[in-house]
């Protein structure tokens, strides 16, 4: 078991994603950087297929994602780099095509600890209706918002 | 366990009363009375509730017109809970290709 953790509070415009890699932080930044090891990870076999539009990780550069869920569904997103600090920090924005006008941040930083790499990643929205409805419309299934609520309850039941 | 049913189960844990009600019920049934007496509502209120936890399959009720004792029915949460953790090993899936590519990748910095 790894120690992913995904925290989306009720009423809360954010969603924040950690998880801790037994790797350098420059490799992970690289891995988070470079459009040729991106498509090695995002997406997988069964899963999906990501192809990479536009990929320019320095501050300005754009970036387009397109994901195919194999069942001839498509998804775009794509945003705006503001700064990419290796090996530490990329802040970016993120806009779901699915759900246009509608732009979120994206802060991934990373840390050094004890020889691994602590990933915290923050994606904040504007409005509590784009974080609910961009979850809701299909980059992953379902309600992001009730997962950690859920587990909350399940948890002490 | 269809995305409506996982809706109606997430929104009835969306709120705190509802999720207090459901920590009342896990000790035992209980009526009406009973699970509105730690809060400060009214008992139509707490009636509410319940209809919207009775719903999502979360509780059911007794027959008894005037008791209605309130049981708790774990089984849409243990549904929701395995499609949580489905979920959530979707994204583990994705960082463990991570994981592997890490692996992979030669320590040399490129430039």
């Amino acid at each position: 078991m790894s120690d992913l953790k995904v925290t989306a509070n009720p009423g809360s415009l954010d969603v924040i994603v950690t998880r801790t890699f037994h790797a350098p932080r420059e490799k992970v930044f690289r891995a988070f950087t470079d459009p040729a090891l991106i498509v090695q990870w995002w997406g997988g076999p069964g899963e999906l297929t990501t192809q990479i539009d536009v990929m320019e990780p320095r501050p300005g550069g754009r970036w387009r994602f397109v994901e195919n869920d194999n069942q001839g569904n498509i998804h775009a997103f794509h945003g705006v780099y503001h700064s990419v600090a290796a090996p530490e920090c990329i802040v970016y924005t993120f806009e779901y095509e699915g759900f246009p006008g509608s732009v979120a941040m994206e802060t991934i930083r990373l840390e050094e600890r004890d020889g691994s790499t602590y990933m915290m990643d923050q994606l904040v929205f504007q409005t509590l209706e784009a974080r609910d409805g961009m979850v809701a419309s299909g980059m992953e299934e379902g309600t992001r918002a009730g997962l950690d609520r859920l587990e909350a309850v399940v948890a002490r039941l | 366990m269809d995305s409506d049913t996982l809706s109606l189960t997430f929104a009835a844990l969306a709120d705190p009363t509802r999720r207090a009600i459901l920590e009342r019920l896990k000790l035992g049934d209980a009526t009406v009375n009973e699970l509105a007496a730690p809060f400060a509502m009214s008992l139509p209120a707490v009636s509410k509730h319940l209809k919207v936890l009775e719903n999502a399959g979360l509780i059911t009720r007794g027959r008894e017109a005037q008791w209605r004792p309130s049981r708790l029915d774990a089984a849409p949460l243990k549904e929701a809970f395995d499609w949580l953790e489905h979920y959530r090993s979707a994204w583990e899936a994705r960082y463990r290709r991570l994981d592997a590519l890490l692996d992979a990748m030669d320590d040399e910095q490129h430039p």
